[in-house]
């Protein structure tokens, strides 16, 4: 008895001690995103003397933050929408009519969960499309990278919503675009939510792309303003700290919220079999 | 009535944007593969397995690279799934704030990898970083250790960083795994007086092998893709000895050896494409027998 009870103290440690692992990094950040410079300097986890809120202020100001959070927010926003919607409509199809044809080109567009990005070609591609450093190329290029997975999660799903549903709407003479709107499209909200959570995750914490892509400052995202002010700042680690909060809180938020779709979305595929 | 109300246009936009910006620049990759493109002049002339053979030549640095991502998907493969395992069995049951300590371990997972590398560039840093200050506070000075440019120490903090980061998305998976064990098994071996490894290795892992497979294929795409971390934290350094393929591609690109770079690159594609081949089509049977 005496040593179960001791295994089990054990265990509540060694999962306090793995928490504190994952969280002492970030908690480190937010503590010294309020410090004075001198206090930042060594970077340690004491807390700050007297909680210095225009660290905020500063880094919005010199790293040109509210542009880069819109820029941000429209990539975002725009590969998530962009994604949910192209992938919904193929995989409805798809899933709905297994042809060979079709099975075909779901095997094809799923490939892409595999298959390596060449960034080098697709500056290429970019220049033919008259693309290169414009927001509407670097959403494209998310939402493009994005599409394979969303159809894997969404064809798995639309096999659930019953067929006789679609067949009443046939019957009262829906066109097949107001019946994919007004019929399956709200039957498939749990996992569109999850998609599009994934997806917006995604291209917040999307940093290769405008690497490669973006060479204008006023284009940047967060990620990338972030790093060049890591470039510029480096020694300012108050502002460094400041700066990392401002673009990681958002992810954390949704996170937070959803996460019950997120782990939904992670799940499917591992739990099918 | 099928062809009417499940018209094939609707596949048209995702296959279109998908196929433009995705599929082709890779296909596209591997004829310029045989080329000494690049940003100095327009011209592009065919130089056939020039590049290819950069690549797999001994003289050249290229193989390093190869190596090193290698061993870096190998490592995190491994250290991902037994940690992500372990930590799946401590967080399963019997132990208080489940909830709350599974939140904490997932949280790293959902942070942005620059982020990560930024934080990290921080602790790992020689002098002030908090990993050395805590090591000396505590008396272990003789491990503090120059992390990111020690070239015996730069590659292991690498790979420690991502698998501090992707070990609670593991465990997470992993954990759905176990919860869709039935319980009775354990029962039954306990009242056969199975210990702890006779169960782990006789239930629990024979049950888990579907999750263990999709995190595998996870960690594996994950890890031959690498480079935001690497990108971060050394860019590649001490000199070429933490490069990988994308931090290659990179510096083959920004140096506007397009060729080299796009040769490189396919390398990738062709095997990442053939290995997705058969991951594939294992995932897609699994969709079409629901």
């Amino acid at each position: 008895m005496k040593t179960k009870h001791l295994l089990s103290l054990l265990r509540n440690l060694v999962a306090w001690g793995l928490s504190a692992i994952m969280f002492i990094p970030l908690l480190l950040v937010v503590i010294n995103s309020l410090k004075t410079r001198a206090e930042a300097d060594a970077m340690d986890m004491r807390l700050p003397s007297s909680l210095q809120w225009s660290n905020f202020a500063v880094v919005i100001e010199e790293g040109k933050l509210v542009q880069s959070f819109f820029n941000s927010l429209l990539y975002a926003v725009g590969a998530m929408v962009g994604s949910v919607l192209l992938a919904s409509l193929a995989a409805y199809v798809l899933s709905r009519r297994r042809t060979r044809l079709n099975r075909a080109l779901y095997f094809y567009l799923i490939m892409g969960i595999a298959m390596p990005t060449n960034f080098v070609t697709l500056m290429k591609v970019m220049q033919w499309t008259h693309l290169v450093n414009t927001q509407t190329g670097i959403i494209l290029m998310m939402t493009a990278s994005a599409i394979p997975f969303s159809v894997f999660l969404i064809y798995g799903f639309v096999s659930s919503v019953p067929r006789e549903l679609d067949e009443s709407g046939i019957v009262d003479g829906c066109t097949p675009v107001r019946l994919f709107f007004s019929v399956v499209f709200p039957l498939l909200t749990p996992v569109l939510v999850t998609v599009a959570i994934l997806n917006f995750m995604g291209a917040w914490s999307d940093f290769i792309h405008p690497l490669y892509f973006l060479n204008s400052s006023e284009k940047w995202p967060m990620t990338l303003a972030v790093y060049n002010f890591f470039g510029r700042f480096e020694v300012y680690w108050n502002l460094v700290s400041a700066d990392i909060v401002l673009t990681t809180l958002p992810v954390i938020a949704i996170y937070l919220l959803g996460q019950r779709f997120i782990i939904s979305g992670m799940m499917s595929g591992s739990v099918k079999g | 009535m099928n062809r009417t109300s499940y018209p094939l246009y609707f596949t048209a936009a995702a296959l279109a944007v998908y196929t433009v910006f995705f599929v082709l620049p890779g296909v596209m990759g591997i004829f310029y593969s045989f080329t000494d493109w690049n940003s100095y002049t327009d011209e592009i002339n065919f130089i056939g397995f020039k590049n290819l053979a950069g690549i797999f030549s001994l003289e050249d640095r290229y193989l390093g690279f190869i190596r090193n991502t290698i061993v870096f998907t190998v490592a995190t493969v491994v250290l991902k799934t037994v940690l992500g395992l372990l930590f799946a069995i401590l967080l399963n049951e019997g132990i208080r704030f489940k909830g709350f300590h599974r939140v904490m371990l997932f949280m790293p997972a959902i942070v942005p990898m620059l982020v990560v590398g930024l934080i990290f560039k921080s602790i790992l840093h020689p002098a002030t970083g908090l990993l050395n200050e805590t090591l000396r506070a505590i008396g272990l000075d003789f491990l503090a250790q120059k992390w990111l440019t020690d070239l015996n120490w730069a590659f292991k903090s690498i790979i420690a960083v991502d698998t501090w980061k992707g070990v609670g998305y593991i465990m997470v998976i992993i954990l759905a795994g176990l919860q869709s064990i039935d319980r009775t098994y354990y029962e039954a071996a306990s009242i056969d007086g199975a210990n702890f490894w006779q169960r782990l290795l006789k239930i629990t892992i024979p049950l888990i092998v579907p999750a263990l497979v999709v995190t595998t294929v996870l960690n594996l795409l994950h890890g031959l893709k690498v480079f935001e971390v690497v990108y971060v934290l050394t860019n590649g350094g001490p000199g070429y000895a933490t490069d990988v393929m994308y931090t290659a591609i990179f510096k083959e690109f920004s140096k506007g050896n397009y060729g080299m770079g796009t040769a490189l690159s396919s390398v990738l594609f062709v095997v990442m494409t053939v290995l997705g081949y058969f991951v594939i089509r294992l995932m897609s049977r699994e969709g079409h027998e629901q």
